[in-house]
Formats: structure tokens, sequence, C-alpha cells
């Protein structure tokens, strides 16, 4: 049986073309309507309004969520505050050993958190589930640890909790950005008032399901859906003490400024537009990897993506060939889907920012590569991007796009690329690729940023601390430094 | 006859008019410079131009600095304790400020060690977090303890590597003024401390809006001037330091520090 | 080809070589290893390994009748079953290359030798030249060499690159695939300067191992060598074949290495031109696979020939 040459290369074509691979759903039940999560029970809410969640990769139903209005919020802060003192009281041996229960709990339920992620958020299933979903165990895990041992954290010092903690997060990390937020909040004695974000509140609602199963008890955690407003009703709410906040830097400084002068204690972790520069004697094939990590990971919608591609000018033509190339293997589609390495952007809104920042690249002049690429009919997608031609001065060089478009640009000594890096009001990652140890030093020290991944991107761990200078906010989610805005250390 | 000395604002290593002409009197006797939102403004330039290189010194180099201050206060102490009113209670906060300046000099090589974190990531990752200073803080000292009130808030954001445009105490600005001399001799680079006397309430809205001041520190503020500093400081997302304990602490250093976090494969 | 490079500047060009990094190209060939693949796809793929597969034994208890065994096995891997292809080659040591002529009469399964003092290569390149001739003569159409590692750990990389061209030019039709042994190498750093070393120096073939070194074949030292092999088709524009070999023993591994292979050097290299597997154990969970594909049910070993 000859085959030719060529008919192998086409068959192979076909057949790793990887038949459609998608996660089985059957054991995942999504509650058709959903209440709201205030003092350690599903109660209705007092808006009576319901809005839909969509899949964004179909853009069919869900669910219905409750649009939480201001006597909503005000239970949840009651029932928090309520919760509060037996809570901070409890032993800490016990506090510890809840958060323990939540994480484990998280791990046997991690299918099933990881699908709804998928299909709420519209990220690649192998995202949520080898990333998103064990991340968030590993949070819990890791400040469950915490609880009892806060006195060993700061020295010198006896800290004490806080009070009812007001937080909002994101919908690109969903439960991810929960348990940073809810995760130190309790293992330093606070109790929470939470809000998902509007487009992705399915896996906070499970995670409810999750702190009855854990008979946490009632009101240490609340969850409230709805939108912006709700969140706004969160932070300002006087009951509050401290309020936590992931999300736009537009948001941040919104929030800032409202509760200017309430004695609240505040943490921003805010957008970012990183760099990530590769010097000429970086390993090349591994910086593509983490190029197109940085970039194209979670659709892009990644506060420290590594959306700006400084590139050593005499290596860019080579690295640019690589990075098209790979770029060419990417894989776009239904995010259930095991081999889908790009997802569905998470709402039409985030489109339609998307599309309309790619525009504006395009018009001031920056030179757009996408690879051959088919977009599903249904839904919201973009196509993986790349800029080439781009000047400092461009929105797409300057503005954070939350999406998968990466912008590039070229310099040519150290000194130019730190400049370059810096010259923005953002501070929250950078990248450095370069084989020379004393340079990776040398940048790490001059990066005006909270993250520097040096010869990686995009790695977090619960261990390792997570925040921004500048405008990408302030505070640090992770580490023994993520407990410092949950405790009152006077 | 004395020959009296004319107060100046103190701005990248220089001791200036105000740029504005102006002057008031808060004692009803001296002439004080009554800085302008122009001075505050050459003020952070020259302070935003001499972060790097203040960042970039030693820790040790800082300490050296700080205990320097320290011998140049103490030398002058004379001096301070009449400005700050003789007697007893002159004298206690002259030594208080020496004191402080002492201890914090000894902070910025221990710092790192006791706020920084080796952090044991789950893979192949070396991975650990420094402390790094903000950046420009803006520095509203305290209307009491005319010396030992701007020291005390002085010296730990110093200590740290950030630099400093500070508004000395509108009611007794002199012994904050005679400061900038001890610290204009203490090899302390120009435009890191920059000091300048005038009305909170004229300045404030200035400093708390400037787009290149990264932290203020409100320890003098009051309670309405914070709201107000805090509301403005959101448009370029100040940190605002509210800490009013009045304490030596590294965590008054912390407060001004950015933890940074830096990961690197270990692979052969 | 091989004379392109200047002789007395091929250690610094060596020393030039683009460093790999072993945790991004580790993480890199643990996420491709995730890649699934299903039904019809699968089914191709076997079959896909079958046809790449060189069936090696190299044991020194080979006998005339063991090669004549595995040679029956490899013209026809499944008896009664002409839907499975034969495999590649089949590949053995040089003094086993007269029975597989006998057995392998009329089928299109090519002979693979090693040679040049298999596995260790610490012998005189005149052995080696004359070990090679010999091999071919003997009727081996394609020969599996080893790199003297001594020289390359050593940095003597002329005496490397002089004995692959040497033993090239020895081999005079038949193909030459170069083994680097990367277990020996120490980091993937060695391995891609070898890899390039042995393409520069005419290598048709580049492979991992010899399979009597721990590690031998892993998906990052693969991804290594075909990422250099991309980079030597780009600068040079001549396609040079990669083979793994060691330690391949089930279809789920084989299917790693097509994939790895399919996602870094693309659809031209899925051919036995171009891919080899050197496995002496594999074929027969392949053939349990495609059994099980096949029927739905999951397979038992006793029905499958042992040779």
């Amino acid at each position: 049986m000859a085959i030719t040459k060529k008919q192998s290369a086409e068959l192979a074509r076909q057949a790793f073309e990887y038949a459609p691979a998608p996660e089985a759903i059957d054991h995942v039940k999504i509650q058709p309507r959903h209440g709201l999560f205030i003092g350690g029970r599903m109660v209705e809410a007092h808006s009576k309004k319901h809005f839909p969640t969509i899949n964004p990769a179909t853009e069919k139903t869900l669910s219905q969520v409750v649009d939480a209005d201001e006597v909503d919020v005000d239970r949840a802060v009651k029932a928090a505050g309520k919760a509060f003192d037996s809570w901070a009281r409890l032993s800490p041996s016990r506090r510890s050993r809840y958060l323990f229960r939540i994480s484990r709990l998280l791990q046997e339920r991690s299918r099933e958190l990881a699908v709804v992620e998928t299909m709420d958020g519209g990220k690649p299933i192998k995202e949520s589930r080898d990333v998103d979903i064990p991340l968030s165990a590993a949070h819990f895990f890791y400040y469950a640890g915490w609880a009892d041992k806060l006195e060993w954290a700061f020295p010198n010092r006896k800290p004490r909790p806080l009070g009812v903690a007001g937080q909002v997060i994101p919908w690109n990390f969903p439960l991810l950005m929960l348990s940073w937020k809810i995760a130190p909040a309790l293992a330093a004695g606070n109790t929470v008032v939470l809000k998902p974000a509007e487009t992705t509140p399915l896996s906070a609602m499970l995670f409810a399901e999750i702190c009855m199963q854990a008979e946490l008890p009632p009101g240490v955690v609340n969850i409230v859906t709805g939108a912006g407003k709700t969140g706004s009703l969160v932070v300002s709410h006087p009951g509050v003490k401290k309020v936590a906040f992931t999300g736009s830097t537009e948001v941040g400084k919104l929030i800032q400024r409202a509760i200017a002068g309430s004695g609240k204690r505040l943490t921003l972790e805010l957008g970012g537009k990183a760099a990530n520069i590769v010097f000429e004697d970086a390993p090349l094939d591994q910086a593509v990897e983490g190029i197109v990590n940085g970039i194209y990971f979670n659709q892009g919608h990644v506060c420290c993506a590594g959306s700006r591609l400084l590139v050593q000018e005499s290596i860019a033509e080579p690295l640019l060939e690589k990075l098209k190339r790979r770029l060419s293997t990417l894989r776009l589609g239904d995010p259930l889907d095991k081999n889908t390495d790009i997802g569905a952007i998470n709402s039409r809104a985030q489109l339609e920012k998307i599309q309309g920042l790619v525009e504006s690249g395009v018009d001031e002049g920056a030179e757009l590569y996408q690879p051959e690429c088919v977009l599903p009919e249904r839904g919201f997608w973009f196509p993986p991007s790349l800029f080439t031609n781009v000047s400092q001065s461009y929105r797409i060089a300057r503005e954070e796009i939350f999406g998968p478009v990466l912008s590039v640009l070229t310099f040519r000594t150290p000194n130019e690329a730190v400049e370059k890096a810096n010259n923005t009001p953002y501070g929250l990652s950078a990248g450095v690729w370069t084989d020379k140890g004393s340079r990776i030093l040398w940048m790490a020290e001059r990066m005006r940023a909270g993250v520097v991944w040096a010869n990686t991107f995009n790695r977090f761990d619960p261990t390792s601390p997570f925040g921004g200078y500048k405008e990408s906010g302030f505070g640090r989610e992770g580490g023994v430094h993520g407990l410092l805005p949950y405790v009152d250390l006077n | 006859m004395d020959v009296r000395k004319t107060y100046k604002l103190f701005v990248n290593g220089e001791f200036v008019r105000s740029e504005s002409g102006r002057a008031y009197r808060p004692d009803g006797m001296v002439n004080v410079p009554r800085g302008s939102r122009k001075d505050l403004r050459d003020a952070v330039r020259a302070a935003r131009t001499a972060f790097p290189g203040w960042a970039g010194r030693t820790a040790m180099n800082r300490g050296q600095i700080l205990y320097r201050a320290a011998e140049m206060l103490d030398g002058r102490a004379a001096q301070f304790v009449e400005l700050l009113g003789g007697g007893v209670r002159a004298r206690r906060e002259l030594e208080r400020s020496v004191e402080t300046l002492v201890w914090y000099a000894g902070w910025t090589d221990k710092l790192p060690q006791v706020t920084g974190t080796v952090n044991p990531v789950a893979g192949p990752y070396f991975n650990f977090t420094i402390p790094e200073p903000t950046g420009v803080v803006a520095i509203v000292a305290p209307e009491r303890d005319a010396l030992s009130g701007l020291v005390r808030r002085l010296a730990p954001v110093l200590c740290g590597g950030n630099v400093v445009v500070a508004l000395t105490a509108e009611s007794q600005p002199l012994a904050a003024l005679t400061l900038a001399e001890v610290l204009a001799t203490s090899d302390v680079p120009a435009g890191v401390v920059n000091i300048i006397s005038g009305q909170r309430k004229e300045l404030l809205p200035w400093l708390s809006s400037h787009m290149d001041i990264n932290a203020i520190d409100t320890a003098g503020c009051t309670t309405d001037e914070i709201k107000a500093i805090e509301e403005s400081a959101a448009g370029n997302v100040k940190r605002v330091i509210k800490l009013t304990k009045d304490e030596m602490s590294p965590y008054l250093i912390s407060a001004f520090m950015e933890m940074k976090t830096v990961w690197h494969p270990i692979g052969v | 080809m091989a004379t392109a490079l200047s002789l007395t500047h091929l250690g610094s060009l060596m020393r030039g070589v683009r460093s790999v990094d072993q945790v991004g190209a580790d993480e890199r060939a643990a996420s491709l290893a995730k890649r699934s693949i299903k039904k019809s796809s699968k089914l191709w793929a076997l079959d896909l390994a079958v046809r790449c597969m060189d069936l090696t034994t190299l044991e020194g208890a080979d006998t005339p009748g063991k090669v004549a065994a595995m040679c029956a096995k490899a013209v026809r891997p499944k008896p009664g079953d002409a839907t499975v292809p034969s495999v590649a080659a089949v590949c053995v040591y040089p003094l086993r290359i007269a029975d597989c002529v006998q057995a392998l009469r009329g089928s299109a399964v090519r002979i693979a030798s090693v040679a040049t003092a298999f596995p260790s290569g610490q012998s005189f390149t005149s052995i080696k030249v004359a070990e090679t001739e010999q091999a071919v003569q003997a009727g081996a159409h394609e020969i599996d060499m080893v790199i003297d590692r001594g020289a390359f750990l050593s940095g003597d990389y002329q005496r490397v690159y002089d004995e692959i061209v040497a033993v090239k030019e020895a081999c005079g039709a038949a193909h030459l695939k170069v083994i680097l042994e990367t277990g020996e190498l120490g980091n993937y750093d060695a391995v891609r300067r070898a890899s390039i070393l042995a393409m520069a120096a005419g290598a048709d073939f580049i492979k991992t191992s010899t399979g009597k070194v721990q590690p031998a074949a892993t998906l990052p030292v693969a991804l290594v060598m075909m990422e250099a092999i991309r980079d030597f088709v780009r600068e040079t524009g001549r396609p040079v074949g990669f083979k793994a070999a060691g330690g391949i023993r089930t279809s789920k591994q084989a299917i790693a290495y097509l994939v790895i292979t399919y996602e870094t050097l693309g659809a031209d290299w899925m051919t036995p031109d171009r891919l080899r597997l050197g496995a002496s154990t594999l074929l027969n969970d392949v053939l349990m696979q495609i059994d099980k594909e096949r029927s739905g049910a999951y397979q038992s070993a006793d029905y499958f020939t042992v040779d």
C-alpha cells in the first residue's frame, strides 16, 4: 500500500486538525434561575429583577441571575456584619479548617467548575481545567494555612481583622479572582460580600453551594450578583470596612473617588499594558511560546498580558517569522473542546471594544497580521492578531485592549528597552527574555512593574504576590503580602 | 546686631525664594516663603529626576546618608533647640528627631530582609519578592512638633529610596526649613528632598492632583482634607497613606514601598 | 552542504548556537502531549505510526531466527489483516543485515543497520567508516550511526563533524541517521547544538537515542531537535528527518510524537521519509489500539503475536 508523500501530508493535515474533542458536560447541571447567597443560604432577591447570563461561544442563555438592588446589598452586608463577630472570634485553627475544606471541595468539583467557567466565560476548557480551577483550590489551601499563623506574618504586631470586606471581581478569571479575594479575607478573620462580574456569575454561585457544603457559618461569605450599579452599592455601603477591587483602571479610579474620606481600606488591582522584552540572545523558541502565552492566553483577557512585544531589532525578523508561524497553529473555536487554544471573547461589548481598538491601529498606520482563521458564526470571536510597524504613540501601544492583540515594537539597546517598557501609566507586569543572567537582574530592577517574568510569562502561584505599580493599582494578592490588606495592625 | 537669615524653600538642592515672590508671617515676625503651585511643580520635577539615582544607591549608602543627617542635626542641636523655643521640651524634640534618623538609617539594609520573601511556588521557578520605592512621595507635615513631626515622616520615606516633596507645617515652618540646611550638608543628593512652606489650603489640591506624584502621606491633614486628597488622588491612583500612629516602624517604611515579584525558571 | 561550514570556526559557531530554556521546552512539550485525537483521526494516526516505525532488535542475543520472525512481523504486522501496513524499516546490528535481506525479499520494508561502534561510538574513525561501508554492502538501506559523545562533550566538535562527514560519504546512496544519544548530552542546549552539528555535517535524519541509555527519547528532547530542524531548513532549505527511539512503548506515546511533529514541523514531516519511530515493543500496542478503535472493545495481549 503505497502512499505518496503528498498524499500523506494531506492526510496528516486532515487528521491533525484534531476532530472535535468536546469536554463532556452531562455531569453539569446549571440551574435555570439563581437567587442570592446571603446569610448562608440562597434567598430570593428583593429587587425581583433578573438578567440572563449567556454562553459567549453560542449566545445561548445559560441561566437567569439577580440584578441585586440596594436592599439586597444591605441585607448581604448586614449578614456579613452579623457573622463577623463570631467568625473573627472563632479559634483560628477552626477558621483554617473551613478554608482547607473549601479547598478540597473545589478540587472534588473541579471538572464541574471548569465546565461552568468555560461555558459562562468563553475561556478554553484546557485553561479552566489546568489553570483557573487548580489555582483557585491552591489559593484556598495556601491561605487556610495562614489563618492560625497570622502573628508569625507580622512581626511585633497582633493582627486583627477589619470587618466586612466588599469585593468586586472581573470576568476574566471568575473563580480564581473570587479565590484571590475571599481566601485571604477569611483567613484573616473578615467576612465577605462579593460581587462577581455581570457576565460570569455562575462559578460564584457554585462556590456558594460549596460554602454550604463546607458548612461555613452563615454570613461569612455572601454573594450578590448584578452589574456595575450593584458593585458600587457594595463598595459604598457604610457597613463595609474594606474594599477590594479587580478590574479596569477606569472603574478603579471611580471607586477610589467614591470611598474617599470613608476610612475604608482599599486595594486595587487594575489594568496593564505590559512590555514583553526579547533580547537578541534569548532562547527564541521558548520566547515565542512565552509571547503567545503572554498575549493569547485567555483571549488576552488578562490584566497582566504581555500586550506590547519589545523585540531587539537585530532579531525582529526571525522572531516575527517564528511568531507568525506559531500563530497559524493556534486553534480558535469551541471553548469546550480540549484542543482549543483561543476561545470566545467574553461579551459583545468587549468584542466591540477590541474591534474598535484594532481599527484604530490600522487607521494609525500599523500593519495588521492575522492567521487564516475561520470564526464560528454564532458567538463572539476575534482572531489572534499581531500589529507591526507600531509606534509608542499609537493607541494600540498605549491602551489596554484586553483582547488577543499584540503590538510589536523594536528597540536597539537595553536602555531603550527600559525606557519604552516603563513609558506607560500602568505598571502591572513585564517580561524579559535573555540568556544573560546579569541582564535579567538589571532589567528586573528597572522595570516599574509589580511582577517581572524572566524567560517565562503569565505564571501564577498562591505563594507569589501579585499587584501593580502606578495606575495598575496598589496592594498585593498572594503570598504573605496578600494578608496585609485584610488585617489591622494598629 | 545679628545677621538675620532669610528663610527659603529647598528645591533641587538649592535654597530658593518662592517663584511667586510671596511670603507669609506665621509667627507675625519672620517672613516665610509662601510656596506656589509652580514651586510644587518644580519640586516634583526635581524629585522625579533625582528618583532613579536615589533608589539606585545601595541600601548601605542610603543608611550612611541618613546617619550623616543625624550627625549634622545633632551638630546643630543648639540652633534647633532655640528655634523650637528652648527648654526641655525643645531639647527632647531635637533628640527625638536625631534618634529617628539614626533608627531609620539602620533600616535601609534590613527592610528587604524583613519584608522580602522567597516564594516556594509549585513549579520549577525561582521566585522572590522585594520591596522597591514607589517614587515621588508628597508629605504633608503635621502641625505639631515643628521638627520631629516632619523628621518622623520623612525618614521612613527616604529610608526606602523614595524622593520627597514635603509641605512644612503651616503654622511653624522654621525648623522644617532649617532642616533643609542639615540635609544639604548630609550628602543627600539634590532633589531627593524638597521642602516647601506655604498654605495647605492653597497647595493641597495641586499636590493631590499632580500626576507625577506616586504617594501622599497625609500625616498633617484634617479629615476633610484627607477626603479631598483621596478624591483627587484617584486621578493617577496615588497611594494615600493615613497611618497616623506616632511610632517608628518598618510598617511605615513599607507603606511607601511597592512589592516586586520576579520569576525565573530553574533548568539546566 | 557538508563543506559549507568553515571548519576553523566550528567551535565558536557551536558555542554560538542559541540556547534553549529547559522549563519552557518542557512545558511546551507537556502542553502538546495533552492534545487529544479522536476516532477516525486516531486510526489514521495509528496507521501512520506503523508506517513510520523502525522495528528494532539490538541485542547481543539476536539470531537469524529472531530476526526472521521480526522481519515477518515488519512486513505483515497483523497476520491475516492486509489493512495494517508494513512498517518502514527493520533496524538491526550489522551482522544481522544478511538475515534481513533474505527475510524481506520482495517487500518494501527497508533495512536499517546501526553502525560506527554502536552504542558507545568509542572506536577508530577508520573502523566506523569500514563498518558503514560493509553494512551498506551487506544490503543496508539506512545507517543509524552514533556520534562520539566523548568528543562532543570535550568540545572537539571538529572530530564529531568530520566523522559524520566521513560516514555519510561511506553511506553512498544509503540514508544516514545520526544518533545524538541525547541522554548523555547533559542538557537541551547541547541537544540543539548536536542537532545542528549533525545536520550541517550531512545527516539525513537526526535521531534521539540508541535505546541503551536512560533517559532515551523524551517529548521535550524531540521538540528541541525538531525546532533545530525547523531552523536548519529555514537556513539551508534542506529538509532533515527526525527519528525518536528508545522507550516508546505505547500508542499514546507514539501519538504524542506525531502531534509534536505536526505542530513543530508540519504535515510535510508526517511521512516515513521524514519521520521514524524506533521501537521493539511498540508495534503490538499500536495493533491492539487499532483493534480497539475498530471494534470498540479493549483488547488483550493474548490475541497479538509475540515474535
